[in-house]
């Protein structure tokens, strides 16, 4: 109960403006065309997967290049439950987090007895090994390629022991029959655990945990040196990222009951290191940026084809017009790729800090003259008196 | 004091952010009554119609899923009244008049599957849930068109599965809302079976290479059950992975098992690449128990047989549909194809273009976009004109039976696009099952 008030000022600020940015998104998004459930969902979904990296690759300096394969297991662990006891999220998710856990433990406790990119290449390895493991060794648990979808004949053994009435469809996940896990309530349900996702990595960041982890990151050979043994330390943050990817996995399995293999492909655990460097790594709010711009990217720019753009710049002269569209049109549609890779390589570039870092720069510019209004700030949360 | 002036106050912030909440408590309620308030999903309100067109734009399958775009294009201009009308004018019976569907202009959106089950979902998704789309077609593999079914019968979305020929699409995976027109794997080894057993004999040791998903599982069930009908022995049956590129580990070994007959469960570049490199290792040169060895590749498409080049001279398959076909509606819809892209169009292209005029041409008859009526009037439709003789729409499984196409690799072609011979049009009676033999559940017409 102590927790949310022994935080600094500027923490509870960023908290709360932080909850309401996501529980406004129905509203904030919707100029952008993105205020529909299932984008709002995967923001939400992949929000949780990035603080859950950041945890790890911002904080102790470990780049894991497997991360995907933590995701999947979430995603077949909830599947399963769903199709053997419940459609209720609540165990299908508690399921995914324990699994996901249990198998960060055991690749985290092979893979950490090296660093640097020996460690990024045992989870690559490892990653690649389940994914390969799910699409075709367990196809029996997986259905390979095909995915794992619900069936009319699941036992479902909880949700059929309480009178759970088959009308020939294919039941939807949702609680205690109350909330349909689908559509608007899904995404609300997901910013939920998004929000307690960011307040938990808020309280390690500002632990002493979080700090070992820091110091970790900062010399490694320093800490064995004094008499520190960082192993435990690295294992506890690489399992906790796990269990963050576990429940990701496990709420993509809770709005759309469905898990492939190529969840765990190498392909999707770069994408979250891309998204987490392209927001900023170590800091709280930078992954998620990064995962909400590359899935905004992902499913709007995939979308636009030559007669959206045609019509977008239908004001210009009809000769250039075309020409811009030409030009336009390799960027956007199936080259949302090449975009993706442009600014990604002129963020690096240019915001060795990622999104974050510009965000602060613009930030410095506007308070440069009033800088001295602002620098107060700094000292004010130590008192932090309570209430 | 001077805190104060810092920025907001902890009441400021709290009141702000119970605002906040109170606000996106109430948005929910409001879209969904501007989205939901009607008696269905997507209703059509003001004086068009938007379909969605959920096609691989990257991936193996990127060649089938552009040729299907263009098709889709190209029905769309159709049922608007553009072009020439190209099917429109030999479809029987028709119910269509040119003028949009329901007095309604047809406008699309368009999405990439990246022949993912996840990407294409979530595609699906954004096209019914923000831009509103009515009818979901496209998909050029059976693992996206089963998943992409699941969610419009959840959806309660009509899908009218592009190229698929999974036997699970309208069996164990069938569902109320999907409809193939396509042919499946049960039917081209009903139709191919009885071909290869007179070309090759009745002594035979096949050995299966199979793309690892639930076409090439049916296929390779399918052709089984059709070659050892024949008497034919099956000697290995291997999975390789979708998209592997390189064959080659899986390709030796067949020289060593005793086989004569190498059948490639594959699809899209997976079977060109597979094709080629069979016939670079010199399999067709090989006597294997004294017989040529043969290769035989199941599903045939002419863009596969424009990839695979020289390769595909003389090999056997089977397809659902070839431009090269004499009747009436082949030759329209080739024509107007030809006249706006330049070239003749897939049979991925000619499933998708009849599937969109098959839907808008139900809605009409319907009198309603409402999907559980216009499904009602899709199943058990019987039609022509559409390029494969008289066709039905079986209620049960909401599979299309039609005449099946044997065909062979060109040997001599005149132009770049004479690839395939059309060995034998399989009768549809040959190629007909009884729809229990797969099992699966429709489900029901209305979903929440």
């Amino acid at each position: 109960m102590n927790a949310l008030f022994s935080m600094s000022r500027k923490d509870v600020i960023t908290f709360v403006l932080f909850a309401a940015v996501v529980l406004l998104m129905p509203i904030w998004l919707q100029p952008f065309g993105a205020a529909y459930p299932d984008l709002m969902q995967k923001f939400a979904i992949f929000g949780i997967l990035a603080i859950g990296f950041n945890v790890l690759f911002g904080l102790t300096g470990y780049l894991s290049f497997g991360h995907a394969a933590f995701l999947g297991v979430g995603s077949y662990t909830a599947v399963w439950t769903f199709k053997l006891f419940s459609m209720n999220p609540i165990p299908a998710l508690i399921l995914a987090v324990v699994i996901s856990g249990i198998f960060a433990l055991a690749i985290g406790f092979v893979s950490l007895r090296r660093s640097g990119i020996y460690f990024s290449i045992l989870t690559l390895a490892f990653a690649q090994m389940s994914y390969n493991l799910a699409y075709s060794v367990l196809t029996p648990i997986t259905n390979g390629e095909t995915g794992l979808q619900l069936t009319l004949d699941d036992p479902r053994i909880v949700d059929s022991a309480f009178g759970g009435v088959n009308d020939g469809s294919l039941p939807v996940s949702n609680l205690f029959g109350l909330v349909d896990m689908s559509g608007i309530s899904g995404f609300y349900f997901c910013a939920v655990f998004l929000i307690i996702g960011f307040f938990i990595t808020q309280r390690i960041f500002a632990s002493p945990f979080g700090m070992m982890l820091r110091a970790i990151k900062s010399n490694q050979t320093r800490m064995n040196y004094t008499g520190f043994n960082t192993r435990p330390y690295t294992l506890t943050a690489f399992v906790i990222s796990g269990m963050f990817a576990g429940l990701a996995g496990g709420l993509m399995a809770v709005t759309d009951p469905l898990a492939g293999a190529e969840r765990m492909q190498w392909t999707a655990s770069g994408e979250i290191v891309l998204m987490t460097i392209l927001g900023g790594v170590g800091t709280l709010i930078g992954p998620v940026v990064g995962a909400w711009l590359i899935k905004y990217f992902e499913n709007i720019f995939s979308s636009f084809n030559e007669s959206v753009l045609h019509n977008l710049f239908s004001f210009l002269p009809d000769n250039v017009e075309s020409f811009v569209v030409s030009v336009t049109s390799m960027f956007v549609g199936e080259g949302w790729h090449l975009t993706l890779g442009l600014i990604f390589v002129l963020v690096v570039t240019f915001l060795p800090g990622g999104m974050m870092e510009g965000f602060r720069r613009i930030g410095s510019l506007f308070n440069r003259d009033g800088g001295d209004k602002a620098k107060p700030d700094e000292p004010a949360p130590a008192p932090a008196p309570a209430e | 004091m001077s805190e104060r002036k810092d920025g907001p106050s902890r009441r400021k912030v709290l009141k702000g952010a119970a605002a906040g909440l109170v606000t996106a408590g109430v948005a929910p309620t409001i879209l969904t009554s501007s989205a939901f308030g009607q008696e269905y999903r997507n209703k059509p309100m003001g004086d068009t119609v938007t379909l969605g067109f959920n096609v691989p734009q990257t991936g193996s399958y990127a060649d089938e899923g552009a040729d299907e775009l263009r098709a889709f294009q190209l029905a769309v201009e159709h049922l608007n009244g553009e072009g020439d009308g190209g099917m429109l004018n030999t479809m029987q019976p028709k119910s269509l008049g040119g003028n949009g569907v329901l007095g309604k202009k047809v406008a699309y959106v368009t999405g990439d599957t990246q022949t993912k089950s996840d990407a294409a979902r979530a595609s699906a998704k954004r096209m019914i849930e923000k831009d509103g789309a009515l009818m979901i077609s496209g998909g050029s593999s059976s693992g996206v068109a089963v998943a992409v079914q699941g969610l419009c019968q959840e959806m309660g979305t009509i899908f009218m599965a592009g190229l698929t020929h999974s036997n699970d699409t309208t069996g164990k995976d069938k569902r109320r809302y999907g409809f193939r027109h396509f042919f499946n794997a049960y039917m081209s080894g009903a139709a191919l079976g009885p071909v290869l057993g007179q070309e090759y004999g009745t002594d035979r040791r096949a050995y299966h290479l199979t793309a690892d998903y639930t076409w090439g599982w049916t296929q390779e069930e399918s052709m089984r059950n059709a070659t050892e009908a024949l008497g034919w022995q099956t000697a290995e049956t291997v999975k390789t992975p979708v998209g592997a590129g390189d064959f080659s580990q899986y390709i030796t070994p067949v020289l060593n098992s005793g086989a004569d007959v190498l059948i490639l469960n594959h699809y899209g570049r997976d079977m060109v690449n597979s094709l080629t490199q069979a016939i670079q290792f010199g399999l067709r040169d090989k006597q294997v128990n004294g017989k040529d060895f043969q290769i035989v590749v199941p599903l045939f498409s002419r863009l596969m047989a424009q990839g695979a080049g020289e390769n595909i001279k003389g090999i056997l398959g089977s397809a659902n549909w070839n431009w090269s076909l004499q009747d009436a509606g082949s030759q329209a819809f080739v024509k107007s194809f030809g006249a706006k892209y330049g070239f003749p169009p897939s049979m991925a292209a000619h499933t998708c273009y009849v599937q969109t005029l098959l839907y808008a041409d139900a809605c009409e008859r319907a009198g309603t976009f409402y999907p559980p009526e216009v499904i009602k009037a899709l199943e058990g439709w019987d039609f022509d004109g559409m390029g494969n003789g008289p066709t039905h729409y079986r209620a049960a499984d909401h599979q299309c039976f039609k005449d099946v196409l044997v065909v062979r690799g060109n040997e001599n072609p005149t132009s770049q696009f004479d690839l395939l011979n059309v060995v034998q049009q399989t009768p549809r009676a040959q190629v007909e099952y009884d729809p229990a033999i797969f099992g699966g559940d429709l489900g029901p017409y209305e979903v929440s």
